[in-house]
């Protein structure tokens, strides 16, 4: 970075290493993006009895690039009465909104791209905004199919949106900060010096469970996934795309499935700290390895849930998120704002 | 130097997107320039190291409020046509209150003199979105009571002016007796007589014919 200033002045090598620090971030997220399409694909197989993706090198390993050749290499078709523009913006929008929400994630307490104070304001702000991608794509396709997808998506959306930021009100509580890498550090001490039992989930278990069950709604993953309900309205939103706009979608549900399940290991499970008691040296060390075997555990939930539970049905969902989600997260708030002026609360 | 270029950037383009939310033809177009004004003001915010206003703007009113508005526009079948067919009718008087509008905000830029609230940034290490709380719920604190009195009202008052239980097309679904419905209750097994099949030669035909009794 100094070599960088020194060579083209302050402002500008900062904005350049800035530049090259997004690509260091944004390639091997795509890569492990890439190989958690594969993972899916084998869990799935082996979930379903079957082997799964074995075929393009070894152990298929080379299948999530043979994929991408295939998408790349499609014919992009714009259906003739569409909104030109708005068709070619929506799979971007969606992407953009999918990978600019990472700039804030930290992945140890150096690793960062950038530290901000609102961090977690940011995350929420920015995670509302992948609505639109869904719901011009919607739109913009002018097919009834993707527009009934479209208006399902943002429906569900918007409903479990609300869940999930009285879920980050009840970490904002207890923390006192809305800085990702503080909240972090917040859960290091407490019970057993900060081992497994001093982290958010177990204080918070309502809100985690809240947030877990609506970070798969808004990802609109099975079994929340009515608005690509194959059985009913073909593919959904994304209907009329092919070729590499549909993969932008495909890779954008994934980052995002990622960056929920970093968000969940931040925010409840304790990011990158170590499950044992810090004194136990290396083993109770924070290492980024936690906070990665952690996302993997939940990425593995993730697939797991979408092999086992049958699709909801519509108005189930709205019942899920507006008449059991809400009130149990405001009522939590309260419970949660009497425990920590009680003088039995464990934050002081 | 950086930053000016960033703040005509933003500028630029946040005077073009609300011109083109009154000129756009489509309304879809109209409400996505709005949500870019919004977006492009909320990066202005930051350059002014306010990012606790300028992400709130972007979680309520871009995140929830004009995801609804996009949503409502969306469904209504909106003829331009017609739209444009008063235009001329309407131009004067829509003309006079605009230059009253404009005249009414030069008026207030030109005889009082703007006063900024700052607060007072001494410390880096306190984040404004903490200073902003400490503000609202010590110093403000009746006037914040008092607006969520207010919008708890209209929440209310909204839910009493939609919900009709007592309308008889209303069809309400007992969730609690979905839930208890057992294998039992909706599967019954029925023990069935294979059917016999006899089988005559058609005569006409010359095929085998199966004929169920």
């Amino acid at each position: 970075m100094e070599i960088l200033q020194h060579l083209l002045g302050a402002n500008w090598g900062f904005v350049i290493w800035k530049l090259i620090c997004a690509v260091l971030l944004v390639v091997p997220l795509t890569i492990f993006v890439a190989y958690l399409t594969f993972a899916e694909r084998k869990l799935l197989g082996y979930m379903h009895a079957r082997l799964g993706a074995n075929r393009v090198g070894p152990k298929g390993l080379l299948q999530p690039f043979a994929d991408l050749f295939k998408f790349v290499f499609k014919e992009l078709l714009v259906p003739t009465k569409a909104s030109g523009k708005v068709f070619t913006a929506a799979p971007m929008i969606i992407l953009i909104c999918a990978l600019v929400t990472w700039a804030v994630v930290p992945l140890s307490p150096t690793l960062v791209f950038t530290n901000v104070n609102a961090g977690l304001l940011y995350v929420a702000a920015i995670s509302s905004l992948g609505v639109y991608g869904i719901v011009l794509a919607g739109w913009a396709g002018n097919s009834k199919y993707s527009f009934l997808g479209g208006v399902r998506a943002t429906a569900q959306m918007i409903s479990y949106e609300l869940a999930m930021g009285f879920a980050l009100v009840g970490v904002l509580m207890v923390s006192g900060t809305l800085n990702l890498i503080d909240i972090v550090k917040g859960q290091s001490s407490g019970m057993l010096g900060g081992s497994i039992l001093s982290w958010n989930f177990i204080p918070l278990f309502p809100f985690f469970l809240v947030y877990l069950i609506s970070g798969v709604a808004e990802t609109n993953r099975a079994p929340f996934d009515v608005c690509e309900g194959e059985s009913e309205i073909v593919a959904g939103f994304f209907v009329e795309y092919s070729g590499t706009t549909f993969a932008l979608f495909m890779l954008a549900e994934y980052v995002n499935m990622v960056l929920v399940s970093t968000m969940t290991a931040l925010l409840f499970l304790g990011g990158w700290l170590s499950p044992f008691p810090t004194s136990w040296g290396i083993l109770g060390a924070p290492n980024m390895a936690y906070l990665v075997i952690k996302v993997c555990i939940l990425l593995f939930g993730f697939i797991w849930y979408r092999a086992t539970f049958p699709r909801y049905r519509y108005d189930q969902i709205m019942r899920l998120g507006w008449k059991v989600f809400l009130p149990i997260t405001l009522i939590w708030i309260f419970v949660l704002g009497a425990w920590m002026v009680s003088p039995l609360s464990i934050w002081r | 130097m950086l930053q000016t270029v960033f703040f005509y950037v933003f500028s630029v383009i946040l005077v073009i997107s609300a011109l083109q939310v009154i000129l756009a033809k489509n309304p879809i177009h109209s409400v996505l320039f709005l949500i870019l004004a919004f977006v492009t003001s909320s990066c202005l915010w930051i350059m002014l190291n306010v990012e606790f206003l300028a992400l709130t703007l972007i979680l309520v009113y871009v995140g929830a409020v004009m995801v609804l508005f996009l949503f409502v526009v969306m469904m209504l079948d909106i003829d331009i046509e017609t739209m444009r067919k008063g235009f001329w009718k309407n131009l004067p008087l829509a003309l006079c209150l605009g230059l009253v509008v404009l005249a009414e905000m030069v008026m207030v830029l030109v005889t009082k003199p703007v006063v900024v609230y700052q607060i007072t940034q001494t410390d880096n290490s306190i984040s404004n979105s903490n200073q902003l709380g400490w503000m609202l719920y010590t110093k403000y604190s009746y006037p914040v009571e008092l607006a969520s009195v207010i919008l708890l009202l209209g929440l209310v008052v909204a839910v009493a002016l939609t919900l009709r239980p007592s309308s008889k097309n209303a069809k309400y679904q007992n969730i609690a007796k979905q839930v208890a419905v057992s294998k039992t209750g909706r599967i019954e097994m029925v023990k069935m007589q294979a059917e016999k099949v006899e089988v005559i030669v058609d005569e006409k035909v010359g095929k085998d014919k199966e004929v169920s009794v």
